[in-house]
This record gives structure tokens, C-alpha cells and sequence, in this order.
């Protein structure tokens, strides 16, 4: 119960019900506010140019045209394909690379363990802006620059993952590995068949996580592509700005189509988006 | 924090897991190495370098360093920054808390209002700055409602053009960045509310605290980690920004909203000056070093850790 509101039993009074009401008008004044700019996206996607011009948004004027012509013009498959392949690949890399490297921090016990963890965590604190440009330098280097490795390959390092999930493996009971090891398991079956599947939830909730990161990154994409062929949806997206911008039916279709799938898979799986967002922000601390 | 003291058998090596220990880590070591390690060490270089188109040219020392104070436009990227993060940092956490002690209770509707609030996190952040540039244009939807709202009361409002304002360009970047993040900071202030244990409201309650008092002395003190983990990490965003002003305003008119990382960026990508760039990321870095050095030495006159009393 918070603290600024009435508890239920008093939820009955009178003064209970106007805080209440007020409550809820302002709850929906906020709904409203963030609520808004969806609306637009999807009210002008729907008008076309010469109705938009005019000021006409009667429903009378609805109609997909500008969607057809945004997908005339822009090649919104190939972004959708690029993302999802880059994506999908960075969340499945990173996952499987720092649960590896978290088992043997979490669960092995090697010399220089603790030291190379420390130096992981020092890393925390770089902020990305520093590592961006010799990066860039590095794929050009690596003859990468404007190909997929360029955009998935340096994904699939992550400290804060790793570190993350070498936090969820201290936390698992020692005896699992000993009773295996016992039974003559190794440790790659140890973390194949007992530790893996004991961590279902956090893997999910990081997975989450870094699929939608990945997803909706913007900057690092944009420094390392050129080709409309390599560009992920919100790249794509911002250079269709540079193309059109002010045939706004043309630039919210465009902004409808890239947020679509995105939104589905929130509405459909809203739980484990915010866990995963909560785990990151926690687990951040 | 991370390092506790485990078991001493924990602590112990086992001589069979030495190369296995390595082993499992590897993949992530080459990586961590290359792209953490050696770009940190090149980076460092390149911005003690005179480094242009072909590459490497000579050594300048602190040559990058020095130009840089003397670049107004490095200053006033610096300037807008902290406008950013004054602006910001407080606002989302105020609106964040309160949409969290709002939500934290039973109440109809609150899984809709918690999907839409945390809806616009999930949102490609190009696709909200280009639906704010038709909300903020001239004659977009936030002026005509307020002068429709200024109209009825018998005003008349003049509304600026904020994308064309070096006066209010910055605004429409702030809340932007408002209406993109203030979900994250309500999900994670309801996790903490989540975490005061019932008793100290029953307490506070039965010793005559009222409404007020028990947020005072209960709810702020119990979340004020919470609190403290939010400010810095949204301050670090806040240095960070880059994307919101990218598309929403590329940075004008005249600089106006030009935000450090974005100015870093046009200078590697656009000038090609790697150097220049890579002295101001480290000028930000040794920034955002010392802030939080700052803040992690007042937290102790504002944080209370329950652990620790």
C-alpha cells in the first residue's frame, strides 16, 4: 500500500472517494499524454498528403495509401530482414558467450579469476561514446565495414551480462556441480544440463532485453553501414527523414510500420519485457 | 557489492579447472580484449595523435586536448549537455516516483496504465523523434492546442516554432526524452515500492503519521538507493544523449540543441577528424568520472542503507 493515498478500509469515506477520483483523472491525464503520439503516428499515417494539407482528418479520408507508397519507396523488408537477423543473432551470441564466461566466473575455480572479473566490472564505467570510433576502426580494419558481422559480431561481448548472470549463478547451490562431477559429468555438461536449465526466467527476462537493445539501436549501425542493402529498420528509418521531411502521411506510415512488430510482441509478452528492463535496472545497481 | 567473501573452498584453486576455466571464458575474453581493451588503448592514442583521413599522422601530445577549449561549438555542445541534464535527471524522477506510489496499489485499471506508460520504452527512438517533430512543428498539434486552450479563455497566444528556436529546440528534445524514459523510471521505482515491508506503514500509521509523514519518513528513506541508483544512471544517459537530438533537430538551428555525443559523432563521421572526436569522448569520460566520484561520496548524507544501520 503507498503511502500517500488512503489505505482500503478507508477507501469508503468521502474524502477516500475524492482522492480517488482525482487519482484516477490524473493517472488518466498521463495515459492520455504518452498515449498521444501513437495516436498521431497512426491518425496521419492514414490521411494522405493533400487531406493532411487542408487540415482534413475526417475518417472519411482514411485510407492505406501512404503505406503502399512507403513500401514503393523505401525497401522496409530489407530493414525488417536485417533487423531480425541482427537481433536475432546478437541476443542468442551474447547470451550463450557470457553464460559461458559467467559459469567459469561463477563456478570454476582457475587462478586469475577474480582479477580478470575485477578488470570486467572496471570496464563498466567506460562510456560508450570512447569505444565508438576505434571500434569503427577496428571493422574497417577487419574488412567488416557495411556487412553483418560488422553489425552483430562486437553484440555478442557484453560485461553487463555476463556480469549479470555470474550474479544468478553464485546464487545456485555449489552441491549441483559437486553431486555431477561426482557422477563423472564435465563442466560443459554441467552448464548445459544443470545450470542452464535452473536459470529459465533471468535468461528470458536478459534475452528480452537484449533483443529489443538490439532491436532499437540506432548509433552504432548507422556508423558502420552505408549501403541501404545493410541498414537496420531505425537506420532505415532516419534516412527516409532525410528524404521526406515534411510528406509527414509518408514519414508516420514509415513510423507505424517500424514500431509495429515491436509493440506486438510487448502486448503479447508485456511481463517479460518489464522484467527484463527491471532485471537490467537492478541488476545494474 | 560484487565480490563477497565466499567459502573458503570456494576460494580454493582446483588444478584440473585451470585451462577449463579459460577455456569457457574465451570466446568472451577475445572479444572483451578487442573490443574493449585494445579500443580503449587505441582510443587513447588517437587522441594524443594528429590522426585524419589515411590514419595516423604524428604524435601531438595534448595538442586535441587544448583545441578543444578553444572550440565554441565544443562549448556549447558542452552547455546544452548540462542543459540536458538539469532539466532531465529531476523531472523524470519526480514524475516517475509519483506514477509509481500512483500505481503501487490496488486500483481499476492499473495494468492499462502500466502498459501505456512503459509503452513508449519499448518504442524505436527514431520513429517517437520523428512523431515529435509533427507534435512540435509550427503548426502541429501541441501549439494548436494551446492556443485552442488560450483561445477559450480569451488569450491570445503567440507559439514559437521550437524545432526552428535556438530559444526552444532544446525543450522539445527534453520532453521527448521525458516521454521515452519516465516508464523505465517508474518500473523500476514500483520494484523498490515493492520492497518496504507493510510493517513500517502499520507502524508509522498507529503512531499517528499521516499521509504525508509516512512518505516522508518511510516511503523516501526505503527507496532512497533506488533513488540514488536512478539518478546516476539517468545522468549518465542525460551525457550520453544522442539520438533524440540527432533526428529530432540535427542539432540546430545554430547548435542550439547539438549534444556532445552528437558533436563527437559529426566529427568523426562527418570531418573525419578521429582525433578531435576521440579527446572530446574523453574529455565526457573523465567527466562523467568525476560526477559520479561526486555523487557516490553524497550519497552517504542522503541514502540509507537498512544493511549498514
Amino acid at each position: 500500500m503507498s503511502a500517500i493515498v488512503p489505505t482500503a478500509s478507508q477507501s469508503l469515506t468521502t474524502q477516500g472517494r475524492l482522492g480517488r477520483a482525482l487519482l484516477h483523472m490524473a493517472l488518466l491525464a498521463g495515459a492520455v499524454l504518452m498515449i498521444a503520439p501513437f495516436v498521431v503516428m497512426v491518425v496521419v499515417s492514414l490521411i494522405p498528403q493533400q487531406a493532411f494539407l487542408a487540415r482534413d482528418f475526417s475518417p472519411a479520408q482514411y485510407s492505406l495509401r501512404n503505406f503502399v507508397e512507403t513500401f514503393r519507396v523505401v525497401p522496409f523488408g530489407r530493414y525488417y530482414f536485417n533487423s531480425t537477423v541482427v537481433s536475432i543473432s546478437v541476443t542468442v551470441g551474447q547470451i550463450l558467450i557470457s553464460s559461458l564466461a559467467a559459469f567459469a566466473f561463477a563456478r570454476l575455480r582457475f587462478r586469475g579469476r577474480d582479477t580478470l572479473f575485477l578488470l570486467y566490472l572496471a570496464t563498466l564505467m567506460i562510456p560508450f561514446p570512447v569505444t565508438l570510433i576505434p571500434n569503427f576502426l577496428i571493422i574497417r580494419q577487419l574488412g567488416w565495414y557495411d556487412s553483418y558481422p560488422a553489425l552483430i559480431v562486437p553484440g555478442f561481448f557484453s560485461v553487463f551480462s555476463t556480469f549479470l548472470l555470474r550474479q544468478y549463478y553464485r546464487g545456485l547451490p555449489m552441491e549441483l556441480d559437486e553431486a555431477a562431477r561426482m557422477d563423472g559429468a564435465s563442466s560443459l555438461r554441467i552448464w548445459w544440463q544443470i545450470i542452464l536449465p535452473l536459470s529459465g526466467p533471468v535468461l528470458a527476462a536478459l534475452s528480452i532485453f537484449v533483443f529489443q537493445a538490439a532491436w532499437n539501436d540506432f548509433l552504432w549501425p548507422l556508423v558502420v553501414t552505408t549501403s541501404a542493402d545493410m541498414r537496420t529498420i531505425p537506420v532505415g528509418l532516419n534516412s527516409f527523414v532525410g528524404q521526406y521531411s515534411t510528406a509527414w502521411g509518408l514519414l508516420m506510415a514509415g513510423s507505424v510500420i517500424a514500431l509495429l512488430p515491436v509493440l506486438l510482441i510487448y502486448l503479447l509478452a508485456q511481463r517479460w519485457f518489464v522484467e527484463g528492463i527491471t532485471l537490467s535496472g537492478i541488476g545494474g545497481r | 557489492m560484487t565480490v563477497q567473501s565466499p567459502r573458503p573452498s570456494w576460494r580454493r584453486w582446483r588444478p584440473d579447472q585451470q585451462w577449463e576455466g579459460y577455456l569457457f571464458i574465451l570466446p568472451s575474453l577475445i572479444g572483451f580484449f578487442v573490443f574493449i581493451i585494445l579500443a580503449v588503448l587505441f582510443s587513447l592514442g588517437i587522441s594524443f595523435s594528429d590522426w585524419g583521413l589515411t590514419g595516423f599522422r604524428s604524435w601531438v601530445g595534448l595538442e586535441n586536448y587544448h583545441a578543444l577549449f578553444r572550440d565554441p561549438i565544443f562549448w556549447r555542445a558542452l552547455r546544452n549537455t548540462g542543459f540536458y541534464l538539469i532539466t532531465i535527471v529531476p523531472s523524470q524522477l519526480a514524475l516517475g516516483m509519483a506514477m509509481a506510489l500512483a500505481l503501487n496499489q490496488s486500483l481499476r485499471g492499473q495494468g492499462f496504465y502500466r502498459l501505456v506508460y512503459f509503452m513508449p520504452v519499448v518504442t524505436t527512438i527514431v520513429a517517437g523523434a520523428i512523431v515529435f517533430r509533427l507534435l512540435f512543428s509550427t503548426h502541429g498539434p501541441v501549439n494548436g492546442l494551446i492556443e485552442g486552450l488560450a483561445a477559450l479563455f480569451g488569450l491570445g497566444v503567440e507559439m514559437p516554432n521550437w524545432l526552428g528556436s535556438t530559444r526552444y529546440a532544446k525543450w522539445a528534445v527534453v520532453f521527448l526524452t521525458l516521454w521515452k524514459n519516465t516508464g523505465f523510471t517508474m518500473v523500476i521505482y514500483l520494484a523498490a515500492l515493492q520492497g518496504v515491508p507493510h510493517e513500517l506503514y502499520d507502524a508509522a500509521h498507529t503512531d499517528g503519521a499521516n499521509a504525508w509523514q509516512r512518505f516522508r519518513h518511510v516511503t523516501l528513506p526505503m527507496i532512497s538507493p533506488t533513488t540514488f541508483f536512478l539518478f546516476v544512471f539517468q545522468a549518465i544517459g542525460a551525457f550520453q544523449l544522442f539520438t533524440e537530438p540527432f533526428v529530432m533537430t540535427q542539432g540546430g538551428p545554430a547548435n542550439a540543441s547539438l549534444s556532445v555525443v552528437q558533436y563527437i559523432y559529426l566529427a568523426a563521421f562527418r570531418d573525419i577528424r578521429m582525433d578531435k572526436a576521440s579527446a572530446m569522448a574523453w574529455f565526457l569520460f573523465i567527466f562523467i568520472f568525476i560526477f559520479t566520484l561526486i555523487q557516490n561520496r553524497m550519497q552517504r548524507n542522503w541514502v540509507y542503507y537498512e544493511a549498514s544501520e
